[in-house]
Parts: structure tokens; sequence; C-alpha cells
């Protein structure tokens, strides 16, 4: 089950029971939540935050001596929360380095083995009250052209995005995409695969909008929050035409023994409620000479990154030979996540 | 300062004096406002998945509501603007009025807002100085500034015009003509950077249009009056404050108006996006006509089409419109369209579909209907209060004695602020 639970939920059609049922596990969970304040010890990560975490700066304009301290002060917590040593980085962008992603849509097999790395690696939430993936795989169809759906409408009655399509006589050709799919086997002969995360956009409209400045672009072209910012607003999952920012609806469940203690301050340290997550490029692992977790696990090689201004790194080559797009150019937002085809 | 405490403890007194109607009804108020605090509380310690959002729809019911009160704060001016271009002499006895009802309004915005923030804790990483506002660039960080200055320049004005009425002394017009000149602009202004707010995003195809703040504006200023009416009609039948009908009837003129052209809008809206029907037309689509199923929407909007519709042809027949036993009525179907259609009709088919292109459906959760709720009931009371003690001090009950000594000790902490 690759599927958000949550997200499921609200995909289904919500019939008036169902809401009922719902709204009712929400009160009861609500009655547990209370009663957890009430309990002298803390069972959830973020739940001892100190007051000095709590008044800290945005990290952006702290000194270097505020930053080892906030840095010490989340190891400290983080290291008794998970019952580990867990290691919070705070290196900063290489010069001359500026990242760049590049994944081939011909060779993607829709496995989502890049959606289960990333999620152990980047310590999003999981379980069944809140499920965060940062990537998202679109199932696309193949464009066949079919004599049966012809009179249908042209829509298949399931709904989803509509990528093709047509606006008042159905032609036959059905080009849906969504991202709830569960062959039993990839790929699919009917279907080709398109995974979306950040783009990491060069103008990012979400660090536009955001008021407080919690998001922003580093040197290395990499898009990051500062969680401990955050306030919640939600502006930047409403400017994001990729919809590759998360919320943190809830106190993210991160069990201990899955925790990844090897984290950076800006990337996948654990997370509160209550604010906005997304990918990084792996920030802790990029920064430090590695691939990213997606690269690293992707089985067909599809997935490409390195150094946009390097022209020997892969990602520079890919652009330099192969058929290359990026989606919403039209939006100017300049991402450097590119798609290609062999 | 002695003056300025007697004042405070008059005004209060004023505030809340009335018969058993009156308690009866803060009483009422109460209610929904501790459910409120229950329901604000639940969702501070378990976080925002109290609610019915989630990643597809992330903004909901507390941004709609938002939107909606928003629009009937900046439709005060619409009391303000005639009494003081015009010198529309009816409307300028209950500017004050309009100023109360702005004040309340802008509140209720504050708390919608908050409700809507998921971490409440950290607002005051928005204040410049100790935080960061990322001014100019975010349109959010415009609309902080110019909801809270709206909401200062109102208690300045109409608090500032009461205390002189209270201590009888003249106004100085060089200090207040110019804060109620500067409301009239800032009032279009909280509007339309709410409208930009929204309507510059483009990942957001529907809100995505140059007509959304002129819109916004229009729709604003059918409501807010129509709430203004209901209003001076309650002030005029349960005190003994006295409103005219010329200023009633011209406020009726302005809803009529607003409204037909707020449906002209709509209708190019309509038009421009189901004609040539690409897919940033979904989310009207969905709205108006739901979308494989999906149709949670739709009859909120041919409600709300059919209220505005049906008052407007109403309101356009002078007999109707001027007889004030069936105003209200036209005045609540005007409201509650335009609530509808701020709320249900453009917040969400706004995010839904999804930028990726998903239809997903969204309830309130029970918590968020305590909380709309108990913001409104919060409302309603503070305008009452702030209405009750406005009322007391234009009818002269309470005024500034030279010789009574007032105990000052009973000074109220929360109004002290309003100098």
């Amino acid at each position: 089950m690759e599927k958000n639970s949550r997200e499921n939920n609200t995909a289904d059609i919500a019939s008036r029971r169902d809401f009922l049922r719902k709204a009712g596990t929400y009160t009861a969970a609500s009655l547990t939540g209370t009663a957890m304040l009430l309990s002298p010890k803390p069972s959830k990560a973020t739940a001892n935050v100190s007051w000095a975490e709590h008044f800290q700066k945005h990290y952006r304009l702290m000194t270097e001596e505020e930053k080892a301290e906030a840095i010490e002060r989340l190891e400290k917590r983080y290291s008794e929360e998970f019952g580990k040593k867990v290691s919070v980085d705070g290196s900063t962008a290489i010069d001359g380095v500026l990242f760049g992603y590049a994944l081939n849509i011909q060779k993607c097999i829709g496995c989502r083995r890049c959606v289960k790395a990333c999620v152990a690696e980047n310590n999003q939430s999981r379980g069944k009250e809140q499920e965060i993936e940062w990537i998202r795989v679109l199932r696309l169809e193949k464009g066949n052209f079919s004599e049966e759906d012809r009179d249908k409408g042209g829509y298949p009655d399931d709904y989803g995005i509509q990528v093709g399509g047509n606006a008042y006589k159905p032609a036959g050709v059905v080009l849906e995409g969504q991202h709830y799919y569960e062959p039993d086997k990839v790929p699919e002969k009917d279907a080709f695969y398109l995974p979306m995360q950040c783009m990491q956009c060069e103008k990012p409209p979400c660090v536009k909008v955001c008021p407080v400045r919690t998001t922003y672009r580093d040197p290395d072209g990499i898009v990051v929050i500062d969680y401990n910012w955050c306030i919640g607003c939600r502006m930047c999952i409403g400017a994001c035409p990729y919809w590759a920012r998360r919320f943190n609806w809830g106190e993210p469940d991160l069990p201990k023994e899955d925790m990844n203690p090897v984290t950076h301050y800006l990337g996948n340290r654990p997370r509160m409620k209550g604010v906005v997550e997304k990918c990084t490029f792996c920030i802790q692992r990029t920064r430090k000479g590695r691939w990213t977790a997606c690269v690293e696990v992707c089985p067909v090689g599809a997935r490409k990154m390195g150094n946009l201004l390097d022209p020997d790194s892969d990602v520079r080559k890919v652009l330099a030979t192969k058929k290359v797009f990026r989606l919403r150019a039209d939006l100017n937002t300049y991402p450097k996540f590119f798609y290609f085809m062999d | 300062m002695k003056r300025f405490s007697s004042f405070v403890f008059d005004f209060i007194r004023a505030a809340f004096s009335g018969g058993p109607l009156f308690w009866a009804w803060l009483l009422f108020l109460s209610f929904f406002i501790a459910a409120y605090g229950y329901g604000q509380y639940v969702q501070l310690v378990n976080g925002m998945i109290v609610t019915g959002l989630n990643d597809q729809i992330s903004w909901g019911f507390y941004l709609a509501n938002f939107v909606f009160m928003v629009g009937v704060a900046a439709a005060a001016v619409t009391v303000v603007f005639p009494a003081y271009i015009y010198k529309h002499h009816d409307m300028h006895k209950i500017v004050v009025l309009g100023e109360m009802v702005a004040i309340a309004a802008v509140i209720m915005c504050l708390l919608f807002v908050v409700a809507h923030m998921g971490r409440p804790d950290r607002a005051w990483h928005l204040v410049p100085g100790i935080g960061i506002l990322n001014w100019p660039n975010s349109m959010l960080a415009w609309d902080v500034i110019v909801l809270n200055g709206y909401l200062l320049l109102n208690i300045l004005g109409g608090f500032y015009f009461l205390y002189k009425k209270y201590t009888g002394e003249p106004i100085n017009k060089w200090f207040y003509l110019p804060i109620v000149y500067i409301a009239i602009v800032w009032a279009v202004s909280i509007h339309t950077v709410t409208a930009v707010l929204i309507n510059t995003m483009p990942a957001r195809p529907m809100w995505f249009h140059s007509i959304m703040p002129i819109k916004f504006i229009i729709t604003a200023f059918a409501a807010g009056p129509s709430l203004i009416i209901i209003v001076f009609l309650l002030v005029r039948r349960f005190t003994p404050f006295k409103i005219a009908d010329n200023a009633i009837h011209l406020l009726s003129q302005i809803v009529t108006w607003c409204l037909g052209i707020a449906l002209f809008f709509m209708l190019s809206e309509v038009v421009t996006e189901l004609y040539p029907s690409t897919e940033h037309a979904g989310g009207l689509k969905y709205l108006m006509f739901g979308h494989h199923g999906l149709n949670a929407l739709v009859p909120f909007y041919w409600t709300s089409l059919g209220l505005m519709v049906g008052a407007f042809i109403l309101l356009l027949i002078p007999r109707v419109r001027k007889n004030l036993k069936i105003l209200p009525f036209l005045c609540i179907a005007v409201f509650l369209g335009i609530w509808i259609e701020k709320g249900m009709g453009l917040m969400l088919p706004g995010v839904i579909p999804t930028p990726v292109g998903e239809y997903a459906e969204y309830t309130p959760s029970n918590i968020e209907y305590m909380i709309v709720a108990g913001i409104w009931a919060f409302g309603f009371f503070a305008l009452t209060i702030l209405i009750k003690g406005a009322t007391g001090i234009m009818l002269e009950k309470v005024k500034y004695q030279e010789t009574t000594e007032q105990p000052s000790t009973s000074k109220h902490p929360g109004t002290a602020a309003t100098a």
C-alpha cells in the first residue's frame, strides 16, 4: 500500500455516514490527545521542546555560535527522545555547486522504491493517522485509441487527472493519470509513470509568498525550510504548482527504531506538528557528496542528479544530449528538476 | 486621565446594561464561545489533524469565513463614505455604528486566521523586530499590515468620536477627519489585499483572475450593508436611537447595485471559463456541476445563485425595497448568498482539483464547526456590547459630569487599550 491513508480518506467519495464516522474518530483522538497532555511523561517526539528552542531566532539570522547552540540543543533532545545518538548537521552550501536533477520517464517503471527510500531516509511521518510522502508517482495511461471508450463520454468512471481529453465530443482517446495505483506487477503494459517531487525552482513561488521567510533558497539551489520558524499558514502549499509540499497535520508518527539518526537542520531532522516539509534533495547526503536516497535506490537508473555548474556531471550530460522538458514551464518557476527521454 | 477612566467605566456600564432579552442573548452566545474555547484547545493540543483539511485541501472553512468577514469589515466604509463625501446628514450620526461593525468584523478575521494557523504559538514571528515580516514580497504580510491598521483606525476613529461626544467637547477636525478619510481608502485596501493574496497564485487557476479584487469589493459592498441594515433596524427597534428611513433606503440602494454588478462579474467568469473549458476550468466546473459523483458543492452553488438572483430581482422593485418589513429578509438572503459564494463557492473550488488534477471532497469536522460557530458568536458578542455602549453615549444616557466621583477601580484592562 503506497497510499497516503489520510489523502485516501478524502479522495474517497465521502458519504455522509463516512463523514460522521470520521468525525467520531477525530473526537476520540482529541480526547486521547487531551489525556496525553495531562500525563506527565511526553510520549511524542516534540513534546518537550525547551523554552530556548521555542524562542530561538530564524536559522539564517543566527550567529555561528547560536547555530551551534541550536544544533546541540536539538541533538540532545532527539537523542533522548529516540533513544539513540542523533546527529544534526549544519553544513552550508558548497561554493560552485548548484544542484540539478534529471528523471528519465522512459525508464521509470513506477515501482515506487524511491518513495519508500525517501520516507526511510528523511524521517517522514508514517502510520495510519498521517503518512507523508515527498515523492508521488503519477500513473499515466498510454494514449491508445479505444473503440469501446468512444461512447462513454471519453472518461472512465474513476476520477483522476485529465491529461488529454476533449471539451465536447468524446474522441475515444482517454489519457487519465493518477497517483493511486496498485498493480500486481510494474511496469504495466498500458501505462507510463511520472514521479513528482519538489522541483527546487530557481524562482520558487513558495519562497515568495512565505510571510516569515521561513522557507528560502540556499546558494546551492536547494529550497529549504526552518521548521522551527514556520507558522503553519500554508501559503506555500497554495502557491506550489507542483503539489510538492506537505503539512504535519498532527504530531508526526516516527517510530524510534525506524528513525534515521543522521540528520541535517534544514533537511531530515524530525519535524513537529503544524509545520510544512518537502523534498530537500537529501540535503544531509548531497552536501556531503553522496547521492540522494531516491537516486541510490532506483533499480532502473532513471534518476540522475549532480552539479549544474559542472559540465561533466550526470545532469549536465543529460541536458546536453537528451530531449529534456520541465513541468509547467509556462509559470516561469525555472525548476531544476528535468524530465527526459532517451 | 480621570475623564478617560470615567469614559471607559461608563462605556462598559452602558455596554452591559439591558433587559432580560439582552442577557439571554449574551448567555446564548457565551455557550458557543465556550465551545469555541474547547475546540481551539483540542486543535492546539492535537494539531490541525482534528480538522477535515488535508494535503489536497489545505485551506478550508476557516479561511472561507476569514475572506467573508474581511468583506463585512470593509463594507463599514459604505456607511462612512456617503456621510463624509456627500455630507449625507442622516448617515453622519450613525457612522460610529459602522465603525463598531468594522471593529467586531476585524476581530473575527484575526480569530479565523489564528484558527487557520498550524502554529499560532509562533505568531510573534510575524512581528518586525522580534520576528521577520516578509514585506513587500509576501501578500500575507501585506494582509497582516492592512488588517491590523484597519482595526487601529476604526478603534481610534470610533472611540475618539464617542469620547468627545461623552465629554461634550468639540471634535478636533484636524485630527478626526484625516482618520476618517484614511479609513475609507484603507477599507478598500483590506479587501483588495485579501483578494490579491489568493489571486496571485497561478497554481490555483480558478483564483488566477484579475476580476478577483473588484469582485471581492463589490460582493462586500452588497453583503456588508445588508448586515448593517439589519443591525440598524435592530438598533431602531430595541433602542430609542433614531436612524432615519432615508439612511436605510440609501444602503438598500447600494446593496441592489452592488449585487447586480456582482452577478454580472459571476456571469463573466462563468462564460470565460466554460466556453473554452480548459483544464483550468476544473474548479468552476466542479463547483457548478460536480465531478464524477463528487458533487458536495453543487447544491451550495445553486442555492447561493438563487438567493442572489432572487434578492436582486426583488430589490429592483422600489416598493419592495422600501418596505422595511420585507427588506430584512432580502438582506438575509443577500448576506447568506454571498457568504456561501465566498465560502463553499470560492475557497474550496480554488483548491479542488489540486495542482496535479486530483479531485477530493472536503467536509469540515465537528471541531471546525465548533470553532467557526464560536468565532461568529464571539463577533456578535463583541458587536452587541460595542453597539450598546456606543448608542448609550450617542443617546447621552451616559455623559461626563464634572462633579460625580466615579470609582476608577473597575477599570477594565481590555478596553483601556482602546485609547
